[in-house]
């Protein structure tokens, strides 16, 4: 009965990861094909990807949303640690506020915070609609994840170390480069990987608030869908390969190192 | 420590600007007629008389209808699937679950995307079942194949957060109920669920809110006379240009959200207070 059981269970996750990576790979195959339908197979070809390279269109797409997601993950990785230092430093009744405003982006459902950023960057048009306010949305819907990532590890830390350095004669900008920032390294860095990814998958937030002809990945997909194209086959395929590997390698790699180090503990 | 407090001055700028001032924004245009003209305010109720009209209170039930019917989904598949990597040996549960994350870093309108070639009449399913002699089926364009579509983009979620709580529950409340002469059944019933309640409430909201304003897949795997609430909000912004009414709608779904979130937090925090009560007994 236990070995039906565990069958039971194989056959479970079987159908789960065929369910979840069949579209993926069916996306991926028919990136090679020598028609330009996407349900019927007609040869091998690559010619997808060199139509892809050719094209401006996709690469200004690109273009933009590796940019984007740069930028914007620099700036809300530093604006939004700095802050959650800050915050954490706080009353009580200072931090509940702010935190309640800085929740906002995050419950809301995305397309209230885009089309509320769109109407704002209506009405006020200091900004042209394109590039600088697709950023300026992007900072302001990471950010609050990088400080919400933050700050739970802020709190696992001893304060006396901090005072300690002053103490010793450290400016509390040493203090804050030499003693906080080092600690919150792992939360740091993870915070960044959340807000690269958010911007760079990006469609909603993005499409509401860009203008003038200023489109990143998702914005060409929604665009392109209307009629048959492979070339957002290739495309995808591109991306899958290049996010796979990146995955495995941050998950895989600190298994491995996690293994050693209890060896060493058991030791 | 009180030297570090200036640093949130920048940002507490930058939320004014960018994230109160825009939700002022769309509440004044919820609130008003005629869009740009700020200047000459005209404050109404216009905009939310306009949504009871029959026509929109339907889209908003077939939201919630498709919503839940989703929810309720990705929970009968979910909980099992979470069940089962669970009850795996270290290693596998970390390469499960990457394996259930990384759908999730590719972007969503590739992956929806992906379903058109799946699902057409003249698609891969169709293309099997004609080569055993069936005919084709009527997939595209239907409930089927939104819902199917919003399953396969949320599902992980549901997953993911009922799996957290699952896989950090004492193993040894599941043996003492073994001990005490409860059945499988009977301990699945009265330990191993109730314990993983919380995971169980998040997933139910990481799955229904999503699904309630997504407006991509109704939009791909639906067809351009599918319409839910999103659709209905991007159709005022960007093709009827009504910001006012857009405002509105917006305005109604979000507390709609707001308000069922709180509910779900609530019952949640019950929960969470019941349960150290029950374990004494």
């Amino acid at each position: 009965m236990k070995k039906q059981r565990r069958f039971g269970g194989f056959f479970a996750l079987g159908a789960m990861l065929l369910f979840f990576y069949g579209p993926i790979l069916v996306m991926m195959i028919f990136s090679f094909n020598d028609s330009r339908s996407l349900t019927s197979w007609a040869g091998f070809s690559t010619q997808w990807y060199t139509k892809l390279f050719e094209s401006r269109d996709m690469m200004d797409a690109v273009r933009n949303s590796v940019t984007i997601a740069i930028l914007a993950t620099l700036i809300s990785t530093v604006v939004g640690t700095l802050t959650a230092i800050g915050i954490s430093k706080h009353k009580p009744l200072v931090k509940k506020l702010f935190l309640a405003v800085n929740n906002f982006p995050v419950l809301n459902p995305e397309i209230v915070t885009a089309i509320s950023l769109m109407l704002l960057f209506a009405s006020v048009q200091v900004f042209e609609k394109g590039y600088i306010t697709m950023l300026i949305a992007h900072i302001t819907f990471c950010t609050p994840y990088v400080i919400m990532t933050v700050l739970p590890k802020l709190r696992s830390l001893d304060p006396s170390l901090a005072d300690a350095a002053m103490d010793l004669g450290a400016t509390p900008f040493k203090a804050l480069t030499k003693v906080i920032l080092p600690q919150l390294t792992p939360a740091i860095i993870s915070g960044a990987l959340i807000a690269f990814t958010m911007s760079f998958d990006d469609f909603v937030i993005s499409y509401f608030v860009t203008g003038n002809g200023v489109s990143n990945i998702s914005i060409l997909v929604y665009t392109m869908s209307k009629r048959i194209n492979p070339t957002i086959n290739a495309l995808s395929t591109i991306i899958v390969v290049i996010i796979t590997i990146a995955l495995v390698l941050i998950n895989v790699v600190p298994l491995f190192v996690k293994k050693d180090k209890r060896k060493v503990v058991t030791e | 420590m009180k030297q570090y407090r200036k640093l949130i001055t920048p940002y507490v700028v930058w939320m004014a600007l960018f994230i109160v001032l825009p939700m002022l924004f769309v509440l004044i245009y919820a609130l008003t007629t005629k869009g740009n003209a700020v200047i000459s305010l005209q404050f109404t109720l216009e905009n939310f008389k306009k949504f009871f009209d029959p026509v929109f209170v339907k889209v908003l039930v077939e939201s919630l209808r498709i919503a839940l019917i989703t929810t309720v989904i990705c929970l009968i598949i979910g909980y099992p699937l979470a069940y089962i990597i669970s009850r795996r040996s270290d290693r596998t549960q970390t390469l499960l679950i990457l394996l259930v994350t990384i759908p999730m870093w590719i972007n969503m309108l590739v992956r929806t995307y992906a379903w058109i070639s799946i699902l057409s009449d003249v698609g891969i399913i169709n293309n099997v079942l004609g080569f055993f002699g069936i005919p084709p089926l009527k997939m595209m364009y239907t409930d089927f194949a939104v819902i199917l579509g919003m399953v396969y983009n949320f599902l992980p979620f549901m997953i993911i957060q009922i799996y957290t709580v699952l896989s950090k529950m004492d193993e040894s409340l599941v043996q003492a109920s073994y001990d005490l002469g409860a059945n499988r059944f009977q301990t699945f019933r009265k330990v191993i669920f109730p314990l993983s309640l919380s995971g169980v409430i998040s997933g139910i909201t990481l799955v229904f809110l999503p699904s309630l304003s997504t407006f991509i897949i109704p939009k791909f795997l639906g067809g351009g006379s599918y319409v839910l609430i999103g659709n209905l909000i991007e159709n005022q912004f960007i093709n009827i240009g009504d910001y006012n009414f857009g405002s509105a709608i917006s305005l109604i779904m979000a507390v709609l959200i707001l308000v069922s979130m709180h509910f779900a937090n609530k019952f949640d925090r019950d929960q969470a207070e019941e349960l150290p009560k029950g374990g004494k007994l």
